[in-house]
């Protein structure tokens, strides 16, 4: 199933990806470019299913840490990944058999892609998430019980740094801050593991998923939204307005709700998202209609464009959709992990689909 | 000795260029509305000669001038007239993963590019040096291109945070080719590099245009012996002084739609409403808030390439007089063609052989042009494209909207007579006096704007001072723009903190505008200085 990632496909996971942010992650608008560009210059990059790949390779889950419009601004030098690679066989004494993605949702989904073409190894099709959240053990490698060392960690002059702890905890805030003093981003790997262990330890599947959802909305006939809402088996929540932003920023996060107003046919409705970089919970009526870690995604009700929670804006046209999340964050290990508890809500969590049939 | 107090706007429109005289007390005085010229200075010419015989016109009168024009955009689309850009980044070894003008078109990047390099340097969001900056390379590279280049466009990483790179490569560029022109990013566009980068290599392509026109104007007035100030409008619907306009002919690109919005808010003393501004071809719907166009949140695409600039926020859709109608009677075919500045040849009621929009309105009654007997056989097709145009033009009205409830629209154009007088979700239907030159009225009003667009970093005292900071630096710009220190006022703040950092940071958007300084006095007065 090894497939070549041409122009067209790197299109389409773009919008995939951002589609899959569940409203964070950063844009993909610069990612894509940088793939576009990484594969004009060094060749196209082979995207691999785990069972192409040895047992006892390693595979690399790689991505950048820090704020999404330090991104915008300074856009990566391009051989991050040749150095976090460089280091993590020599610290490991194993050969790097593929590049991973951490996370598919967002800017993320495509970094991989850029650092592959130039190292000239393929890129697995999965990820360690299935969409954007925002704290580096929210993985399902942390869930499988892998170790998240060593951690690697670069920016764009070469600077590196490797570094270990005893949780993936330690691993946030030490990777964190010294994003910052790296200027605001930095790319880093960590939870490195086999293909082995990757078989059961990542969520598969991801990269095709995404490009699937991205030739849905660029191919759509009708409506790119329905299209989408058909190809993912999504839930959608309303078709309405945005009538109400509200946002702040508290300790390096930001945190807010957004008020949709129903129309057309969903009209008299009002839906109740809240935010916190990602769109973490819908409420209509004081019911949850949908929580973390399911996804939910704000798109725009024409083009299905994905609208991240910081482009969020009064008098928008959006369609909000429920996708059901992987298995992995569904038991009790991805519920502590990142359930609704995980971000400060006394409820429980209930998957997207038993809400959508309660409500009809 | 007549009174100096008349000031005379002109809007070139995709069809039909416009012009007023309005006097100090704002009274149009006179207009003009005459078809565009394929090189665009014959048809500002022939609206100025027109505008000044007509009755009630005393060109004796006119002190100040405002010129509205897609100039830069045609310049743009058409690869015309555009200069050859040195294009320098400073931001290595960062942002090599995407070169300068990656994703133009070719041709573009060809007739606009010398040659392009990043060099060492930049600035990082905390205002630290990224890396020390790398003048030498800045040398070089001049040393080898510099002498193909008409301009020099230089961009920094994060220069909205600090400019201080792209000024010390400002300074080794005169040195290097002495008075060349430079466009410099922080002066041009907000955050995000790409978008801020190409706008700046635009504006570097586009001095040259601006002059053209400025010059093709001049001599259209001096023919009339005037010699009044002349201003540009810009994106948002305020004025720039003719040598800002001059050195950022880009920030012009996007006046027309603005200057209608503006003109409907002063001919219906207004200053929140909807606004549909029906043209020849097509029809911008807007939204007229606190006095200005409500903003995209989006970055415009100028001949397919991203810049960050703010536009007005229009769903705008192919509905205009000279609309092609076709089809039959229980299914019409609404454009998307039009016959455009042919109207008055084309158009059935003007005796000629194509159904058009216009036809439609005097079939339903809505307008008595020409000769309503020439419609014969098409009525009923006409009639129900009437219906149908209603429902395109009712559907666009409700896309642009924020908020249930009906509100009132403000018609403007020389098409709306094609707007019904009740429309789903409109309240009522307002028609201004000289609703047919709301452009050029919305030019000659002469409201004068400064921004600010930049990351601050709250300090103890955090976002008050930060936000008092953002705003006397945006009043301080609109007073360097020329308006008049007295008037200047706070139009928009906005607020986005930055994620995923631990340090604090917030972007902060402010705009400031009042209306232009000394416009009544005697026009000895100096052109205000550009920033």
């Amino acid at each position: 199933m090894a497939r070549l990632l041409d122009p067209d496909s790197l299109r389409a996971l773009a919008r995939g990806c951002a589609i899959l942010g569940a409203g964070g992650g950063g844009d993909t608008r610069i990612g894509l470019l940088e793939a576009l560009q990484a594969t004009e210059d060094y060749g196209p990059v082979t995207l691999v299913g785990l069972d192409e790949l040895a047992d006892d390779e390693l595979i690399m889950p790689c991505g950048m840490i820090g704020a999404p419009t330090v991104h915008i601004e300074k856009i990566e030098n391009g051989s991050e990944g040749i150095r976090l690679r460089q280091h993590l066989e020599d610290v490991t004494g194993y050969k790097v058999a593929a590049l991973m993605s951490a996370e598919i949702g967002g800017s993320n989904g495509l970094n991989p892609i850029v650092w592959a073409a130039r190292i000239g190894l393929p890129v697995v099709d999965a990820d360690g998430m299935g969409r954007a959240f925002p704290l580096v053990p929210q993985v399902s490698m942390h869930l499988a019980g892998i170790n998240p060392n060593p951690c690697v960690m670069t920016d764009e002059r070469g600077n590196v740094i490797v570094f270990r702890t005893i949780s993936g905890d330690w691993t946030e805030r030490l990777a964190r801050a010294a994003a910052v003093e790296f200027g605001g981003a930095a790319a880093s790997t960590e939870y490195t593991l086999t293909v082995a262990q990757a078989r059961e330890a990542t969520v598969l599947g991801t990269v095709s998923l995404a490009i699937r959802i991205g030739l849905a909305v660029s191919t759509a006939q009708r409506s790119p939204v329905a299209e989408l809402i058909a190809e993912v088996g999504a839930f959608r929540l309303v078709t309405g307005k945005i009538s109400d932003v509200e946002r702040r920023t508290t300790k390096g996060f930001v945190r807010g709700s957004v008020v949709i107003e129903g129309i057309g046919e969903d009209s008299g409705r009002l839906l109740r998202l809240e935010l916190q970089n990602e769109n973490l919970v819908a409420l209509e009526q004081g019911r949850v209609a949908a929580s973390v870690p399911d996804l939910i995604s704000v798109l725009d009700s024409e083009t299905a464009e994905a609208i991240a929670t910081e482009r969020v804006r009064y008098g928008q046209r959006v369609t909000v959709i429920a996708m059901p999340c992987d298995p992995v964050w569904r038991t009790d290990r991805g519920l502590q992990a990142a359930g609704p508890r995980a971000f400060g809500y006394d409820f429980d969590y209930v998957p997207v689909e038993e809400l959508a049939s309660a409500v009809t | 000795m007549p009174s100096l107090d008349c000031r005379l706007g002109i809007d070139v429109g995709g069809t039909n260029t416009d012009a007023v005289i309005l006097d100090s007390a704002d009274r149009v005085l006179a207009k003009a509305k005459v078809a565009c010229t394929p090189d665009i200075t014959g048809g500002i010419t022939e609206a100025i000669d027109t505008v000044l015989r007509a009755p009630g016109a005393d060109p004796r009168r006119i002190t100040h001038v405002m010129l509205g024009t897609t100039h830069a955009t045609n310049a743009v689309l058409e690869r015309r007239m555009l200069r050859r850009v040195a294009v320098i980044r400073v931001g290595a070894p960062a942002t090599l993963a995407v070169r300068p003008m990656f994703g133009w078109p070719n041709d573009l990047a060809s007739a606009v590019c010398v040659a392009a390099t990043i060099v060492d340097g930049g600035i990082e969001f905390d205002g630290r040096d990224l890396v020390p900056f790398d003048g030498d390379a800045v040398a070089r590279f001049l040393g080898e291109v510099g002498g193909a280049a008409d301009g020099v466009a230089i961009t920094s990483v994060f220069a909205p945070v600090s400019p201080r790179h792209e000024l010390l490569a400002a300074e080794i560029v005169k040195r290097e080719l002495g008075e060349v022109h430079v466009s410099l990013s922080h002066e041009i566009g907000s955050v995000g590099l790409l978008e801020r980068e190409n706008a700046t290599i635009l504006n570097a392509a586009l001095v040259g245009v601006a002059g053209d026109v400025a010059s093709a104007m001049e001599a259209a007035l001096a023919a009339h012996e005037l010699r009044p100030v002349t201003f540009f409008a810009q994106n948002d619907g305020t004025l720039m002084a003719l040598d800002h306009a001059l050195r950022y002919p880009v920030l012009t690109i996007g006046s027309g739609p603005a200057n209608s919005i503006r003109g409907a808010a002063f001919l219906t003393g207004t200053a929140d409403s909807l606004v549909a501004d029906v043209g020849g071809t097509s029809t911008d719907v807007g939204v007229l808030a606190n006095g200005f166009p409500r903003e995209s949140s989006q970055g415009v695409e100028i001949g397919g390439i991203r810049t960050n600039f703010r536009m007005p926020d229009l769903v705008t859709i192919a509905l205009g007089g000279g609309t092609v109608v076709a089809g039959d009677p229980a299914a019409p075919v609404i454009g998307p063609q039009s016959v455009g500045f042919r109207l008055r040849n084309e158009a059935l009621v003007f005796g000629g052989q194509t159904p058009t929009l216009t036809d439609s309105a005097v079939a339903s009654g809505r307008a008595s042009l020409g000769d309503p007997g020439l419609i014969g056989r098409h009525r009923s097709l006409l009639q129900s494209a009437a219906r149908r145009a209603d429902e395109m033009l009712a559907d666009a009205i409700d896309r642009v909207k924020t908020a249930k409830g009906d509100r009132a629209l403000i018609a403007v154009g020389g098409g709306s007579i094609l707007v019904p007088d009740d429309l789903p979700g409109i309240s009522e239907v307002i028609r201004p006096e000289h609703f047919d030159a709301a452009n050029a009225v919305g030019a000659a009003i002469a409201s004068v704007s400064g921004q600010v667009d930049r990351i601050f970093h709250p300090g103890a005292d955090g976002r008050k001072a930060a936000l008092a900071e953002a705003s006397d630096e945006a009043v301080q710009n609109a007073i360097a723009a020329g308006a008049d220190p007295a008037a200047v006022q706070i139009v928009e703040i906005e607020e986005i903190p930055l994620a995923y950092l631990t340090t604090p940071a917030v972007r902060i958007r402010v705009k400031a505008a009042g209306a232009l300084g000394g416009l009544h006095e005697r026009h000895s007065q100096p052109a205000p200085a550009g920033s």
